[in-house]
């Protein structure tokens, strides 16, 4: 599992590439509390995440508390069906503002 | 500030690998603990105890780490393993011990246990019964139960696949707990306000010998573990998450969520069962056993769970407490529950501990506690179920009451009454709120089956038709069966308007069954439990063609939420009438009654039943303090002026007469 961070028009983008299971969970757990930022525009961007499992729907449940916590706002991206269907049936889906493109996150969080 | 780690996050020693220490006795199951998670199991019998361990979906486990004697506190093993990855582990226990049936034992240490306190199991596959962790992290947000008044339920008892299953149900994930998410506007619109929900404790679907089938799921194998295969993420193993989201949903509707739960037996039925949990953990304590060792049978299936044992007892109360701390669940109707009042011998208990501990339990204490007050051993207990003033009864009197009188029986006219303002004969000093009125449940006909079939049609189930009750008190209305008489189909129409009225003007808290509401049929099949097809399915293209009869039930349970009276009162704040005014007749072959239900607070319902088959002119007593009579509903009358919104109802031009057609039901309220 392999974090980015890139800066769009203001707006961090943070992509994830790889599996996010309960092996890598801890790991990433810890690097994203690392690259948020206290305040501003977040878009995580799933596009390039293989594999989410339970413990995965986890880690995003706490970036989703720590973004409250924050002043930051978050949008997520690049949901695959199978893990947007997921979400949806547990209600993990209704946290977060979810968008179908890095492009239109911007735009989400900017206006 | 520097937070110490707790000094057991670290092992002592090594078993089979895995570094582990003293486990806690308390609680029991297994629970993530820091560094590791704490397994705890109680066996008072065993000689020796093994955990297993398995990677997900291996055939073969990973390690076995026998217990040592030093880490077992009087009857409970407890041992923290650390470094393991939960979410990937499935486990379960081998337990050695006699197997001397005769005394009770049948320890077998080659078969792998199931944990009776998993939160999770597999639910699929080879090894469905293996026992997971669960990581216990769901958002509440500020969910609270509604916590509405016993007496203002409107109670829908549903089979959580049945009820989207069917591919007309339009859901994206049927016959799922989402499914049911998103049917909640339905639920909404229909107006009911609580759900019971049929057995979703993990059950063996293929545990059948007739059909292969078992599809209602009384026959409980996880009684901690929401059934995985009734949630559209189960192979995902979110299933917990996701059932509590239906908890969360209906909260959110303001619907309660009841869970029907069999504590009265388990799927390992008889010798002849197999042994999945409590068999080979420790098969003298959790079951009922003859002298001989053989297994009491007060269920109906083959064994009878021994649940006035203190142990048992605790394990039960556990449990409960689990679905409603932490899953917010609302109150749980009991299966069989006179079982519940058994001890070790099957005698009956005159102050059963069982039922008392969990009418005074602190964390219970606002949840619903409803008893199906009857076994399979011939104890009936409607009416006298120890009750401590705080269970309620599913009332089968108020049922075949119901039933005898709209069919036309004679001689229930002054029975019905009783039954009506909430079977005072019964429970009287525990108010209306005891009562579970109903006229259908999942056991015996549909509605629209009990005004269709004289006879049970049960071919399907592979028993011959022996199965399945013969006494149902119905009534075919001419014709057996799929008719085209447009009389014969007239007469069920109303004969259904005429149960759901008189059911949902009745005191005490009514339950519809799922799908009565819009003419759901099993092919006069009443004890459908092994069919899961179309059988049971409920098919939403009824909504569509029986749209009259859905209309006139989502107007009559508005009619109550209108009307307290309807709900709750002394009985003498109701008056009785006849086919003249103040005069019921009581007599043996009267089918007529009317009921003023008049609180004296300006809220007046008349309610007129005629079971004949001729019309009959009724005397209307004057409307009290100046009102006038407005038509609520008349069966008799063609749909849509059946039934009127609630507020809408139009004055009644005689106000002094009203006609009652035949085999109708005829509310009227003052304005």
């Amino acid at each position: 599992m392999r974090l980015r961070q890139e800066s769009h028009g203001g707006v961090n983008v943070i992509s994830m590439d790889g599996r996010l299971d309960s092996e890598t969970a801890p790991r990433v757990q810890q690097e994203l509390q690392a690259l948020f930022p206290d305040d501003g525009l977040v878009v995580l961007d799933l596009s390039r995440t293989m594999y989410m499992s339970s413990a995965g729907l986890r880690v995003l449940l706490l970036v989703y508390r720590q973004a409250q916590r924050s002043a930051v706002r978050l949008a997520l991206t690049g949901l695959s069906d199978d893990v947007r269907a997921i979400m949806d049936a547990t209600g993990f889906l209704g946290f977060f503002t979810v968008v179908e493109s890095v492009e239109e996150g911007v735009e989400a969080l900017t206006v | 500030m520097t937070i110490l780690e707790p000094i057991d996050a670290y092992p002592t020693q090594r078993i089979s690998g895995f570094p582990v220490r003293a486990g806690r006795s308390l609680p029991f199951g297994a629970t993530v603990v820091p560094g590791g998670v704490n397994f705890s199991v109680y066996s008072n019998h065993a000689t020796a105890v093994t955990l297993v361990l398995y990677r997900e979906g291996e055939p073969e486990p990973m390690a076995e780490l026998p217990f040592p004697e030093s880490f077992r506190v009087g009857s409970v093993h407890a041992m923290t393993v650390f470094g393991l990855d939960v979410e990937g582990l499935e486990y379960g226990y081998r337990v050695d011990g006699p197997n001397l049936p005769w005394e009770g034992h049948r320890f077998d240490p080659s078969v792998v246990l199931s944990d009776p306190y998993a939160r999770m199991l597999t639910g699929h596959g080879p090894y469905r019964n293996r026992s997971r962790v669960a990581l216990d992290d769901f958002d509440w947000e500020d969910d609270r139960p509604p916590r509405l008044a016993h007496e203002d339920l409107v109670i829908y008892e549903l089979h959580v696949r049945g009820f989207t299953r069917h591919p007309s149900s339009g859901v994206a994930a049927p016959g799922t707990y989402a499914g049911l998410v998103e049917k909640i506007p339905y639920l909404k619109e229909l107006g009911v306000n609580c759900v019971e929900l049929m057995p979703v404790f993990e059950f063996d679907e293929t545990d059948n010998v007739f059909t292969g089938v078992n599809y209602w799921g009384y026959s409980p194998i996880g009684f901690f573990a929401p059934k995985a295969s009734y949630a559209a993420t189960g192979r995902s193993h979110m299933q917990v998450d996701e059932f509590k989201h239906l908890v969360k949903e209906m909260h959110r509707a303001g619907i309660e969520v009841l869970l029907d739960v069999v504590f009265n037996h388990t799927a390992e039925g008889d010798e002849r069962g197999p042994t999945i949990s409590f068999k080979g953990l420790d098969n003298a304590t959790y079951y009922m056993l003859t002298p001989e060792g053989y297994y009491y049978n007060f269920s109906g299936t083959g064994n009878t769970l021994n649940c006035n044992h203190p142990v048992v007892r605790g394990f039960v109360l556990d449990c409960l407490r689990y679905w409603a701390a932490e899953c917010h669940v609302d109150g749980f109707r009991f299966d069989l529950a006179a079982v519940l009042g058994r001890g070790p011998g099957g005698e009956l208990l005159h102050n059963p501990p069982l039922l008392e501990s969990l009418a005074y339990d602190p964390v219970l204490r606002d949840r619903k506690l409803i008893a199906e007050a009857w076994d399979a051993a011939g104890l009936y207990q409607v009416g006298s179920f120890p009750h401590y003033s705080r269970w309620s009864e599913w009332n089968g009197r108020y049922r075949d009451t119901v039933r005898r009188f709209v069919k036309g029986d004679l001689g229930v006219t002054g029975e019905l009454a009783t039954r009506m303002v909430g079977s005072p004969d019964m429970y009287s000093r525990r108010g209306t709120a005891a009562t579970v009125n109903f006229v259908t449940s999942h056991d015996g006909f549909t509605l629209r089956d009990l005004v269709s079939y004289d006879h049970k049609h049960n071919e399907a189930n592979g028993e011959g038709n022996r199965d399945g009750d013969d006494g149902n008190h119905s009534w075919n209305c001419g014709a057996e069966g799929d008719t085209d008489d447009p009389a014969v189909l007239a007469t069920r129409a109303r004969q259904q308007r005429n149960a759901l009225l008189l059911l949902l003007a009745s005191r005490g808290v009514p339950m519809l069954l799922a799908g009565d509401e819009l003419g759901r049929t099993q092919r006069g099949n009443n004890n459908a439990y092994c069919h899961d097809n179309p059988l049971t399915w409920l098919d939403w293209g009824l909504l569509e063609e029986n749209a009259d009869l859905f209309r006139f039930t989502r107007r009559a349970v508005a009619f109550r939420r209108a009307h307290p009276v309807l709900r709750g009162g002394s009985p003498a704040s109701v008056h009785w009438h006849g086919v003249r005014a103040w005069q019921p007749d009581w007599s043996a072959h009267s089918r007529v009654l009317a009921a003023m239900f008049d609180g004296g607070g300006g809220d007046c319902v008349y309610v007129a039943a005629n079971a004949h088959w001729e019309p009959h002119a009724l005397e209307l007593p004057e409307a009290p303090r100046g009102q006038r009579w407005h038509l609520f509903a008349d069966t008799g009358a063609a749909p849509p002026v059946d039934a009127f919104e609630p507020g809408e109802e139009p004055p009644l031009a005689n106000q002094a007469q009203l006609v009652a057609g035949p085999r109708s039901v005829v509310i009227l309220v003052t304005r």
